[in-house]
């Protein structure tokens, strides 16, 4: 399995334990782990994967929650830069 | 320093709130209940002169040395069977007990080698003070009658003797095998004068079942069973106590010294984890300390293909600092990190987080934890609050139902199972969830109530059938719920788990469990009285190992199992110190204490402490290391006391990442695995030469004491610092000790710990502080750290490792009793005897499918790649499951597992992987390139110097 392959699939793993929860909790949590547990290469690795290939096989919840995370780290990176 | 001798009682202590008054010798003495008459004389420091009796097993009676008279009452009774009474007056020592004693004695003596200046217990020998105590002077009947004298000696087995000539025949050592072993593996062959010490069925010791715990060795009395090292060496004449470095029970150990020599290791009885009980790892196992295949000086290399060179300790250190700021002003800062040791103290543990989270500048920082027993602390701070076991290990005295799950704790934990054992013995009913046939499954005296030998990934399907059926039958303890759970997350969970997709007959296709073994189990777990789960690596090395651990907390909670004595959520830690280096601040997302790096509070208060700016981001975590390292992002390690390349799984995607990076620092004993990858070797020290802690699956913490100097010269927590120094970031410390205290001001649940308090106390429980100053054996009592217990939804999600036409088995992991994770210490030590190969566990019926009869070399296939071993064909597996362990690098049991991982720790799902097995001639190409290549890698180029080259 090829890295970003690899983020991918880790990535549903994630969705997939939160997949009993309402969509937007569900989107929540996954974005929180994400968050909390992956390096911020790791983070940004998948981002580049999806702009690359599309959804990537992953989740649409999972997806969603990636963007969340894409937006904090956007916006963490511009307080940073200021 | 002196030699530690504890006092022997000759029987166990009684436990009785209720109290005694009596009279002994004419001195008044108030004692439990229960009390032997040789106890209670004992504390008032009256010795009544006994062979046969021990405070370590129950009394016995046989050898009457120990005969008083009870004012009142006929005869001579033996003290050491005959229970304290209100009132009663006893006499120890008068004409008449000395003179019965001495007939006894003699009668010993009369069949006993007079040796003694030659015998190797001379000077510690029980027989031989028991004839000073009672004033032999003479055998009236001579030494030329029928005796024992040449009977041959039995050295089989490689640590210890047994020599029936000094035998005197008081059962003590059969006794230790059954009371404090468990194992029944001795016996007493033949009656009367004929009798004799058998081990299996008369068999040699080696080819016996003894399990060589040292047990019978610890209660001799005589030479009779003697350690070898000690024959060789002679007596010790100080000790210095401190704590195993082998599994998570941590015992505590007396190291018998001779100078700087060790003599032998010896359970100590005061050690709260072990009692005086031992293995034969932590009581045998020591000889890797000064095994010639350690390296004693740091080396260095500019490539991997080059030979090592000798250097000093600066020229390492400075290479080290040099070559890890070339990289970060190279590829940035986190191009860098360290893994610390579940194997090294909380002191190394910690330095070693503080260098890379305070030098380096990130959190690339893991433990070898990450491929245990990280899901443990994700699921249990999830439901409980805690990343950490519920109790101590003495809890189990008071459990009605055990239920093991996914942890062979005769092999891997062995005291403890000892402690499991005896439990069972007195009636504790047992529920096993594993795939293997384990030893708790059945054995001497041991029975399971209910085996269920589900398929390997199935654990969390399991658990929730168990729920199922806890909340369908109506088992759930709603009081306890009510008051201790939280009502939301519950009631979720309820409805959940009620689902008929959760029920045992859904779930049977899945598992192969037939679903009345799982009613039947559920049943006994919640309504058998106190239940206490233990768990190891079975629950944890799977893609679902988090949501498995969050199961189990479920059902606990759910049935009230929780919060007291006797219950309990218990994870089996493999390593001594994973707990510890967990607690440590090991995880690249947690401080020490278990604090999120993104607390800003938090980072605060060791930004102040440290003096530096710490990143808010977690680091990379092992698994994630390997990937950026093939990514090219990741450039340099420091590894202390970790075999990643041996222990990791998929060995090849490891070994690609290692190959990648540009400077790879091992600290370790031996130039491992991993080592055929480094740049730069820091010779380590053995657990003999560290001062420290180790913090155990009770969340015990116990001191480790230096009884030698560290053979290299630095200690582990120097060659840290001296890194640091080195790179440019001093840190200043003058013993471990202080290391501790710094610990304890930064960590809440530790503010109560230092090395005075612990060597007042011998060991402390966390949390210690203000609120438990003498720390915290059960935690959750009366309520959860957390506040409300949380139910978690755990659904069932199976592994994507699956079997088909090409790989139709399962192959699952573990290890052995002999042998220790990958070896490192034990391959080193005699212990080789009992296993000097990783074997292929494989049902019969899979063997005679293939044509693999038992003994042939098989190749072992998987998705990630193939190894040879050879074939154990054995029922102990199931049909379809395939077993190995992983503790020799020839085999390499790694290059078959895959990268799956669990879902929220990346803990490699070492325990699935779809394998074929085939007959085989030889090794694989990788095996013999790999030999190849790590024989290269260890070469050491040594200067000879000029004169003696001449």
């Amino acid at each position: 399995m090829s890295h970003d392959a690899k983020l991918a699939y880790m990535a549903n793993q994630i969705g997939k334990f939160f997949a009993h929860q309402p969509a937007d909790q569900a989107v929540d949590s996954i974005a929180d782990h994400l968050l909390k547990f992956w390096d911020p290469r790791m983070r940004r690795a998948i981002v580049v994967h999806i702009e690359q290939s599309g959804e990537a096989g992953l989740d649409p919840r999972v997806l969603k929650a990636i963007e969340k995370v894409r937006a904090h780290d956007r916006q963490k990176t511009a307080v940073v830069a200021r | 320093m002196e030699l530690i001798k504890e006092t022997d009682y000759g029987t166990p202590a009684a436990k009785s709130d209720k109290t005694v008054t009596l009279t002994i010798d004419g001195f008044g003495v108030t004692v439990p209940e229960g009390t032997s008459i040789m106890r209670a004389a004992m504390t008032l420091g009256v010795q009544v002169p006994k062979l046969c009796a021990t405070d370590s097993l129950a009394a016995f009676g046989s050898c009457r040395l120990c005969l008083v008279e009870i004012e009142g009452r006929a005869g001579t009774p033996a003290s050491c069977t005959t229970p304290v009474a209100a009132g009663m007056v006893v006499t120890t020592q008068n004409d008449r007990l000395a003179r019965l004693r001495r007939n006894v004695m003699e009668l010993y003596i009369s069949d006993h080698p007079l040796d003694c200046l030659t015998c190797s217990a001379n000077g510690n020998c029980e027989l031989q003070d028991m004839a000073g105590a009672v004033g032999l002077r003479e055998v009236r009947y001579g030494y030329a009658g029928e005796n024992h004298l040449a009977a041959a000696k039995d050295e089989s087995n490689p640590y210890f003797t047994f020599d029936p000539a000094k035998c005197i025949v008081c059962s003590r050592c059969v006794r230790a095998c059954e009371e404090v072993q468990g194992t029944f593996a001795l016996t007493v062959d033949g009656r009367g004068f004929e009798s004799t010490i058998a081990a299996g069925m008369a068999e040699s010791f080696l080819d016996s079942e003894c399990v060589s715990c040292g047990a019978c060795v610890q209660a001799c009395p005589t030479a009779t069973l003697m350690e070898k090292s000690l024959i060789e060496a002679g007596q010790p004449e100080h000790s210095v106590v401190t704590t195993c470095a082998y599994c998570g029970v941590g015992c505590s150990f007396k190291a018998e010294m001779r100078g700087g020599e060790v003599i032998r290791m010896v359970p100590y009885k005061d050690g709260k984890a072990n009692h005086g009980h031992s293995c034969v790892k932590g009581r045998f196992a020591w000889g890797y300390a000064t095994h010639r295949d350690r390296i004693l000086k740091p080396m260095v290399r500019e490539k991997i293909t080059d030979p090592w060179r000798e250097v000093s300790w600066e020229e390492a250190l400075g290479r080290v600092a040099s070559e890890f700021k070339r990289i970060q002003a190279t590829y940035g800062r986190g191009s860098i990190g360290g893994i610390t040791s579940s194997r090294c103290t909380n002191e190394e543990t910690y330095l070693v987080q503080k260098l890379v989270r305070g030098v380096f500048g990130n959190n690339n920082v893991d433990t070898c934890a990450r491929v245990c027993h990280s899901p443990t602390g994700y699921g249990l701070k999830t439901t409980l609050g805690t990343s950490a076991g519920t109790q101590d290990f003495d809890s189990v005295e008071e459990a009605d139902v055990m239920l093991v799950i996914g942890a062979n704790p005769t092999d891997a934990h062995p005291v403890f199972a000892s402690q499991m054992k005896r439990r069972l013995r007195a009636g504790a009913r047992l529920i096993v969830i594993d795939p293997r046939r384990t030893d708790l499954v059945r054995s001497p005296h041991i029975k399971t109530d209910y085996h269920l030998p589900l398929r390997p990934g199935t654990n969390v399907a399991m658990l929730n059938a168990l729920a199922h059926v806890i909340v369908t039958e109506g088992l759930v303890n709603r009081d306890f719920v009510r008051e201790r759970g939280d009502a939301r997350s519950f009631a979720e969970w309820e409805h959940f788990v009620a689902k008929a997709e959760n029920a045992p007959e859904a779930v049977a296709s899945v598992t192969g469990v037939p679903a009345e073994t799982v009613h039947a189990a559920a049943r006994l777990y919640a309504t058998g009285g106190k239940a206490a789960i233990y768990y190891g690596l079975g629950v944890t090395e799977h893609s679902q190992g988090t949501t498995a651990v969050m199961g189990m907390a479920n059902l606990a909670m759910a049935t009230g199992n929780i919060g007291r004595r006797g219950v309990g959520v218990n994870p089996l830690r493999g390593q001594n110190n994973v707990q510890g280096s967990c607690d440590m601040g090991s995880f690249p997302h947690e401080l020490p204490g278990y604090r999120h790096i993104s607390d800003g509070a938090t980072r605060a208060l060791f930004e102040a402490a440290w003096g530096v700016h710490l990143e808010s981001e977690p680091g990379l975590r092992i698994p994630n290391m390997f990937d950026a390292a093939v990514d090219g992002t990741f450039k340099g390690l420091y590894v202390q006391g970790e075999d990643i390349v041996q222990s990791d799984p998929d060995t090849k995607h490891v070994t690609s990442g290692l190959a990648a990076m540009e400077c790879i620092v091992v600290q370790d004993l031996f130039l491992n695995e991993t080592a055929n990858f480094a740049h730069v070797f820091l010779p380590g020290s053995t657990f003999l030469e560290k001062d420290g802690t180790f913090t155990n699956a009770e969340r015990r913490i116990g001191r480790v004491r230096k009884v030698m100097p560290p053979k290299a010269g630095m200690a582990d927590w120097e060659i840290t610092l001296a890194i640091a120094q080195a790179m440019g970031v001093p840190m200043h410390y003058d013993h471990p000790s202080e290391i501790m205290d710094e610990i304890a001001r930064l960590t809440p649940t530790f503010t109560g710990v230092s090395f005075k308090k612990l060597d007042e106390v011998g060991s402390l429980q966390w949390p210690c502080n203000a609120k438990a100053p003498a720390g915290t054996p059960i935690m959750h009592v009366g309520g959860f750290v957390r506040g409300k217990g949380n139910f978690v939804v755990t659904e069932y999600v199976p592994t994507d490792e699956k079997v088909g036409p090409r790989f139709p088995l399962l192959l699952t992991t573990g290890r052995i009793l002999s042998q220790y994770n990958v070896g490192a210490q034990t391959r080193r030590t005699d212990n080789v005897v009992w296993h000097e190969e990783d074997r292929l566990e494989i049902h019969p019926h899979d063997a005679e499918e293939r044509g693999v009869r038992d003994g042939d070399w098989v190749r072992l296939a998987s998705r990630s790649g193939e190894t040879t071993l050879r074939a154990k064909i054995t029922e102990r597996v199931a049909p379809g499951v395939v077993y190995t362990t992983f503790h020799h690098p020839d085999t390499q049991a790694n290059v078959v597992t895959t990268d799956f991982s669990d879902w929220a720790t990346n803990c490699p799902e070492y325990k699935v992987t779809a394998v074929q097995i085939s007959p085989s001639n030889g090794p694989t190409e990788w095996q013999e390139s790999y030999r190849d290549m790590a024989e290269k890698s260890r070469r050491i180029d040594v200067k000879v110097p000029a004169t003696a080259a001449e």
